[in-house]
């Protein structure tokens, strides 16, 4: 569990982890966005500056965020070859059938590629600097416009936040389970796949029993403390909107217009 | 709605309950009793006497088959639980599930929020009933890092925001250590002498028990006996007595002349001294 580092919160005090995370979240969203109008390389070179001065702020060590893409290596790994095999066009290297490696197939598995990586090294800064409880807050100031569409806004943040809650607590839950079965003789990561497989059933069913008891519990506490679906609450939890976080929307506006400017340039 | 001072604050009137209706078992049968505001209520009995059943209909989470509820001058149905729970508040026996909020702030904020007070008042009672527990210092800790009296604690100052006149305690400090315990009793009996608090704790800890103003046993959901810890524990016998009781019952079998009704702590002391 302590590997993955995608939606991890590490904390800090650099700049970044004092923007607001309503900001964070849409500049991280827009840049996003705007990466699939990046045609060329010197478009790749100033999104590229971007993402590693933004990594830089964060003040997380650069080997953190390697080890946030490793777990999806493969699945980049997978599309660029598609990409690499199945474009066509420009001086072509080897044909087989429907298979060829083209170079414009090979310069735009490049280009997903670090597209690819872009995106997490950028959604990975937004979650290492920001609380998960302040993105909640973010999603749910975000979504609020939804409410017209009756979309139960304040209940899904309000899930959100209890999941987040709880996560520590079926982490020591499962910990505990494994240490009472393996005290019982049961070996995990041994023999083929399928019995390691069937090592997790005896972790599971009691995580599921013990999960359903503490969610019934959970539920008769927030009744009795007054908790009322679709009541009127008010929130104790603030964000504020600092000059820093309309600079950093600012900066966004900037990048864009230096994007179209580089796209032009070849 | 203004009490009358003679009124009770809690008055159960004839009340029986059972789960499943087709067995003619009753958790809980003709139960009836009632608890003057300020007053410290100890309810005790076995595992399965109906304790916690009875916490759970006090609180509107169960409805009774028979008789009534009558709690701060409303009787207890579904359209004035709200307002009953306004007024009454209750800490269980497991710290983490109660434990709403992400940081301690954030929960002893959650029942205020729910009432949609606004954020400086809020802010305020927050801060003041954090005070009170002795844990404003961890207002911004997250509960992975508070140890399970701490958290208890919080759950009480959650309570204690809300301003209520009852405190309904199910075995609240069975996970606690003796320390702590002791801690969280004494904080527990300023408050209420400070703000006319009634308490009703339901426990197994028969010195929590005879630090109460009168005691409820339960016996197969019925009151086997009702009354000060004096009178209670010189009568049921067949309870883990407090650490005095058991005191004076072995100098008694050692054939010293021992008074013949419970003591206190201090009445014991004083007892030795002479």
């Amino acid at each position: 569990m302590n590997k993955l580092i995608i939606g991890r919160y590490l904390p800090g005090t650099s700049l970044l982890h004092i923007l607001d995370a309503r900001a964070k979240l849409i500049a991280g969203f827009y840049f996003i966005f705007i990466l699939f109008f990046a045609e060329d390389w010197p478009a790749y070179i100033l999104l590229w500056s971007f993402t590693f001065w933004v990594m830089h702020l964060s003040g997380v060590h650069f080997k953190t965020y390697i080890r946030g893409v490793r777990p999806l290596i493969w699945l980049i790994l997978f599309t660029v070859c598609l990409q690499v095999l199945f474009t066509a066009g420009g001086e072509i290297y080897f044909e087989w059938g429907p298979v060829t490696i083209s170079q414009f197939g090979i310069v735009s598995g490049i280009y997903i590629f670090f597209r690819f990586v872009m995106i997490i090294f950028i959604s990975t800064v937004i979650t290492l600097t920001t609380k998960p409880i302040d993105l909640t807050e973010a999603i749910h100031f975000l979504l609020k416009p939804l409410r017209i569409f009756k979309i139960p806004v304040e209940e899904i943040s309000i899930m959100l936040s209890i999941a987040l809650r709880f996560i520590p607590n079926l982490l020591d839950e499962t910990q505990k389970i494994m240490d009472a079965q393996k005290a019982r003789g049961t070996e995990f990561g041994k023999g083929s796949l399928f019995q390691q497989m069937k090592t997790l059933v005896p972790i599971f069913l009691p995580l599921f029993v013990s999960s359903l008891n503490r969610a019934e519990e959970v539920a008769n506490v927030m009744e009795v403390r007054g908790y009322q679906p679709n009541a009127r609450r008010s929130s104790f939890r603030k964000l504020r909107w600092k000059w820093a976080d309309t600079l950093s929307l600012v900066i966004m506006i900037f990048l864009t217009v230096g994007l179209l400017i580089m796209n032009t340039i070849v | 709605m203004v009490l009358d001072s003679t009124n009770p604050i809690i008055e159960v009137k004839d009340v029986s309950f059972r789960y499943d209706l087709r067995s003619s078992t009753e958790t809980l049968s003709s139960i009836n009793f009632s608890v003057q505001k300020g007053e410290w209520v100890a309810i005790i009995g076995n595992n399965g006497s109906g304790k916690s059943t009875l916490a759970g209909i006090l609180l509107g989470l169960y409805k009774p088959q028979f008789g009534s509820v009558t709690i701060a001058g409303y009787e207890l149905n579904e359209e004035t639980k709200w307002e009953i729970r306004k007024r009454m508040g209750i800490v269980f026996q497991n710290p983490d599930n109660q434990f709403i909020g992400s940081t301690v702030e954030d929960d002893v904020a959650f029942g205020l929020e729910n009432l949609n007070m606004p954020y400086e008042q809020m802010k305020m009672r927050v801060y003041e009933a954090l005070h009170m527990v002795d844990m404003y210092d961890y207002r911004h800790a997250d509960p992975t890092r508070l140890s399970g009296g701490q958290k208890q604690r919080v759950a009480i100052a959650g309570l204690l925001a809300l301003q209520p006149e009852i405190l309904l305690l199910d075995e609240a400090f069975v996970m606690l250590d003796p320390k702590s315990r002791k801690d969280l009793l004494k904080t527990l009996q300023k408050l209420k002498s400070r703000h006319q608090l009634t308490i009703i704790s339901i426990t197994h800890d028969m010195n929590e028990a005879a630090s109460s103003d009168r005691i409820i046993v339960l016996k197969n959901g019925t009151i086997s006996s009702i009354g000060t810890p004096k009178e209670v524990f010189s009568k049921e016998l067949d309870f883990e007595a407090p650490f005095t009781e058991k005191l004076r019952r072995i100098l008694q079998m050692k054939g010293r002349n021992v008074p013949n009704t419970y003591m206190s702590e201090e009445e014991m002391v004083e007892w030795l001294w002479k």
